[in-house]
């Protein structure tokens, strides 16, 4: 188990290294002129060697690359490109927070809600309620997240003025006005894993259920509960939780849309406002801390699946 | 038996029904079985007889589409059929245990041991977690399990098979059931696992004064294993009698063709197999007569009606119009013998394959693990002279699969030389030309797996045809050779045309030899040919396989882990132990003394059917070495000097641990690999006479 933990380390930390090299060589292939695009056409070519110079733009293409790595590493990816060029990191804290917040509310409203109707529905596979079951999921994973946020918006905060309509975030809010700000956001993305953890969780179930040992179990006389809960769950389980694992990466980085149509300051909308912006050091840095968080929770999910099954573990 | 003699369950007019295509079909039909306290029960049918129906049917846990239609099933006096969910689970595990097929599959893969065997006295006899881990410990050493305790700790997939099925059983009878049904517990063991754990089942449900219904295809470990028999056929029970009585005497034409078709029952070895004509009937197309009418060599008119199923004294019955006349001896039901279709040449001299000194070492550990070499087989020699039939004997992990599997080059063997009708040939099989890949061909042991089920008959056979006979260009051509083949194997031309999900078992197994004789090979290898088709079936195909050698001249290569399937084929025997061959010889040599302890201990597994006229190999009781203990070692960590030192019944001490065993040389060729010299193993095996 130690061997195979430090290989998925070594493994990840690869990962991050190949990413920081694509990150860095895609971004120099932006057309036109970084400091002439930042600065605009009217700037004399005095400012933009200064900007260059300043940014380190004139040294060789290797310099930059190692000169912003080991910054990175450091906890210092460089200054921001945007107005008054404030340092990277604390931007990206805040917004990284942020996204946090809303990944964990999300996560707690989807997962415990989408197993247990996945469970239902393959404990009554093949009837009524798993087909009423399975056509939710279908709807609302198939609808797109605009959409929903949209129908949520009106719904709740235009007609019925239970929350507001726009994230506007402060680090000083209480735990409920957090709350106010984060349900509508969370909702629309639960609505994706919902759809999606619900099926996965109903496939697992009905396999599971077929396997021969709960068969023995069945013989063995124990309680229905039992069998269903010791036995099949937790087998049945080991995908959907791999999945949940794995999208703990979408949720920190992928909810673009979301935080778009919620006006929310996470690590999406920061991504998007520094692609339109070519804010290179910021684009770099997210790209490669939203990969870095992908890569973390495929090693938390292989750890899960590995402690939860002792033909991993134990080899 | 001082108790009261009332059945302990008692099964009467059962009949359970399958949905197939909108319609009731009865899978169980009108079925009587009765089981004293402390009886052992054997249910035996081939596959599609309804076995494990039945035994699912009283535990209360058809299939779904299945119902339980007519009938009544009575235990310790209550019909089971009246159970609510609540009663069942009181019965099931507690008064009535399981014991399935395939251990590893019945357990959990992520609950220790310990858990899952646990929660059974928890649940039924309200023990506490601690002290049902504490009896289960108990249970499990009775089973004579190494380490219980520590076992308790294990998950399932650490076990092996064998210590697998010890943990079901234990299981099963650590609430003292009154009954316990058994469901092929042997069937996925090897040979010599399976005859440990049938001693131990017997055993064992002595001790514990339970009663047992013994479900199994196999007649021999039934006979060896059980007080009564049951005969079951597409769902009705053809005869029931005492095993002693079944054995020397069997009193429905059905049980006398089975016994008959037993590779052990063979006279001679020139002599083939007596078979049952045709098929049993499926679900949807039963007789309404007699259901054995249409394959029973003495068959009248009277059949058309269903005879009943008559009590003759005591617990003997049986289901046919004409058991006066075979009890009497006036009728004799078994099948005439056919004599052999073409008197088979002897063996030349001439060599067809030569195999010298052929190693495997399987490297193990990737990119980041340092390596390690599993040797599965080391430094194996022997030669296949023209027109014979070479035999490979040995257990799972024997390295027999690997063996052969390196002879044709689907695995590349690291060393060594094989040499083809006097061409060496590569071990790469890329290196092979076709006039190789021609003279060389491989049958699989399940033909389902080995048939494209995408491809008809004609489409698999023409493609060896097209590709490996070149003298044949035409359609024509292919078209006529098809046909031959076909006709060769037993099959009409009209499957030429059939996909292989429209065959039984036993008609894959024709296809798949069609194939391999298509190409007109110098030598066929079939591995495991048999293991997974039922008795009667086996008795065909091992037929045929005898017609088809004499008819095309060639040899094969049979490897089994069946001693009777490869005493009944071969004519020469190798013995495989972890890769290396302990004994080999001509087959009437092997299984007499002197042999290897090995060989002895595969001998001594095999289940002996009475008959009176056994003409098996006789090891005096008393000096009968004990049964193999202990599973075959991973050859990950093969043992020194012999590899067999660590189970030998024979061992002698350091010598045995430290030092390779001297081949030694016996008649015709025949070798064994042992440090006790011949005479001293004659001395031993014979008992000193």
């Amino acid at each position: 188990m130690i061997r195979y933990l430090a290989r998925r380390v070594a493994l990840l930390l690869i990962t991050l290294l190949l990413t920081s090299i694509i990150v860095f060589a895609l971004t120099q292939f932006l057309p036109g002129d970084i400091a002439r695009l930042i600065l605009g056409r009217d700037a004399s070519p005095q400012t933009v060697n200064d900007f260059r110079q300043r940014f380190g733009l004139n040294d060789p293409l290797p310099m930059q690359y190692v000169h912003w790595l080991s910054g990175l590493a450091q906890g210092n990816p460089g200054r921001s490109f945007s107005a008054g060029n404030p340092p990277v990191m604390p931007l990206v804290q805040s917004r990284l927070s942020n996204s946090l917040r809303l990944a964990a509310l999300t996560l707690l409203l989807s997962v415990p809600l989408s197993i247990t109707v996945g469970v239902i529905a393959a404990l009554y596979a093949d009837t009524w309620v798993d087909g009423l079951i399975s056509l939710i999921s279908l709807a609302v994973v198939g609808l797109p997240e605009f959409v929903t946020g949209i129908v949520l918006i009106n719904v709740f905060a235009l007609g019925l003025h239970w929350f507001e309509a726009t994230s506007l975030v402060r680090d000083s809010y209480t735990l409920g006005e957090w709350l106010r700000v984060l349900i509508l956001p969370a909702l629309t993305a639960s609505f994706v894993l919902f759809g999606y953890i619900t099926r996965l969780t109903r496939a697992g179930m009905i396999e599971e259920l077929k396997k021969p040992y709960v068969r023995t179990a069945v013989l063995k006389g124990l309680p229905y509960r039992q069998i269903i809960v010791r036995h099949v769950l937790r087998n049945a389980l080991l995908p959907t939780i791999t999945v949940i694992a794995i999208s703990t990466g979408w949720l920190m980085g992928g909810l673009v849309v979301i935080e778009n149509v919620y006006n929310y300051p996470g690590l999406g909308s920061l991504l998007i406002e520094a692609v339109n912006q070519k804010n290179l050091p910021v684009l770099q840095t997210v790209v490669v801390l939203v990969v870095f968080i992908y890569a973390v929770s495929n090693l938390v999910a292989d750890i899960l699946y590995a402690v939860l099954n002792p033909r991993v573990r134990l080899g | 038996m001082t108790e009261t003699q009332e059945p302990l369950l008692c099964v009467e007019g059962l009949t359970i029904e399958y949905q197939i295509a909108h319609q009731w079909q009865p899978a169980i039909h009108d079925v009587h079985l009765s089981i004293m306290p402390h009886e052992i029960h054997g249910l035996v049918g081939e596959s599609g007889s309804g076995k494990s129906t039945l035994g699912a049917g009283i535990l209360g846990d058809l299939p779904p589409l299945a119902r339980h239609a007519d009938g009544h099933i009575f235990f310790e006096g209550r019909d089971l059929a009246t159970l609510t969910p609540a009663e069942w689970q009181m019965v099931r595990g507690h008064r009535i245990a399981f014991v399935p097929q395939n251990p590893l599959e019945a357990l959990n893969p992520t609950l220790t041991i310990g858990t899952q065997m646990a929660e059974v006295t928890r649940t039924h006899l309200g023990l506490s977690h601690k002290d049902a881990l504490k009896q289960a410990g108990e249970m499990l050493a009775q089973t004579n399990l190494p380490d219980p305790i520590a076992t308790l700790q294990r998950y399932p997939h650490q076990l092996s098979g064998g210590q697998q099925q010890r943990v079901m059983i234990a299981m099963a009878l650590s609430t003292r059931p009154r009954l316990l049904i058994l469901d092929e517990p042997t069937t996925a063991l090897d040979v010599t696992t399976r005859a440990v754990i049938l001693e131990l089942v017997r055993t064992l449900i002595r001790e514990k004064e339970a009663a047992a219904l013994y479900i199994s295809h196999d007649l021999g470990t039934i006979a060896q294993l059980c007080d009564t028999v049951t005969v079951l056929y597409a769902g009705e029970v053809m005869e029931t009698a005492s095993v002693q009585s079944l054995f020397a005497k069997p009193l429905h034409p059905y049980t006398s063709g089975l016994l008959a078709s037993l590779p052990s029952r063979a006279s001679g070895d020139q002599s083939r197999l007596a078979t049952i004509k045709g098929a049993a009937p499926s679900l949807v197309d039963r007789p309404t007569g007699c259901v054995f009418a249409p394959r029973c060599p003495v068959v009248i008119d009277k059949c058309a009606e269903k005879p009943p199923l008559e009590r003759i004294e005591g617990q003997r019955s049986v289901r046919c119009w004409r058991w006066h006349e075979i009890a009497a001896g006036t009728l004799d039901p078994r099948q005439p013998a056919v004599p052999a279709a073409l008197e088979t040449t002897r063996s030349s001299d001439e060599v067809v394959l030569s195999v010298g000194h052929l190693r495997k070492t399987y490297q193990d550990g990737g990119f980041w693990q340092s390596k390690s070499g599993v040797q599965a087989v080391s430094d194996v020699s022997f030669n296949v002279p023209r027109r014979s039939t070479i035999g490979i004997v040995g257990e799972s992990g024997s390295g027999k699969t690997t063996l052969a599997r390196a002879i044709v080059a689907l695995t590349e063997a690291d060393a060594g030389s094989l040499t083809l009708l006097n061409q060496p040939i590569s071990l790469h099989l890329a290196h092979r030309d076709a006039s190789t890949l021609q003279n060389l061909r491989y049958v699989f042991q399940n033909p389902g797996d080995s048939l494209n089920p995408y491809h008809t008959v004609r489409s698999a056979i023409g493609r060896t045809i097209r590709h490996l006979r070149k003298d044949e260009h035409s359609t024509q051509d292919v078209e006529q050779t098809l046909q031959q083949v076909l006709t060769a194997v037993g099959l009409t031309s009209a499957y030429a045309d059939r996909y292989p999900s429209q065959l039984s078992g036993g008609e894959k197994q024709r296809v798949a030899l069609a194939r391999a004789f298509a190409a007109q090979p110098a030598l066929v290898l079939a591995d495991e040919p048999t293991s997974a088709l039922d008795v009667s079936v086996q008795a065909v195909i091992l037929n045929l396989l005898k017609d088809l050698r004499a008819q095309a001249d060639a040899s094969y290569i049979v490897i089994s882990h069946d001693l009777d399937v490869i005493s009944y084929l071969a004519d020469w025997i190798i013995v495989l132990y972890l890769g290396e061959i302990m004994e080999q010889g001509p087959n009437s040599q092997v299984r007499h003394a002197p042999m290897h302890p090995y060989t002895e201990a595969l001998l001594m597994s095999v289940p002996t059917i009475p008959d009176g006229t056994s003409s098996k190999t006789t090891l005096s009781a008393k000096d009968a070495p004990p049964l193999l203990q202990g599973d075959i070692p991973s050859p990950r960590h093969k043992p020194s000097g012999c590899p067999f030192h660590t189970r030998c019944p024979r061992f002698l001490g350091d010598i045995c641990v430290t030092q390779t065993p001297p081949v030694r040389a016996g008649e015709n060729g025949h070798e064994i690999c042992c440090h006790i010299p011949l005479d001293e193993l004659r001395t031993l095996q014979t008992g000193g006479a």
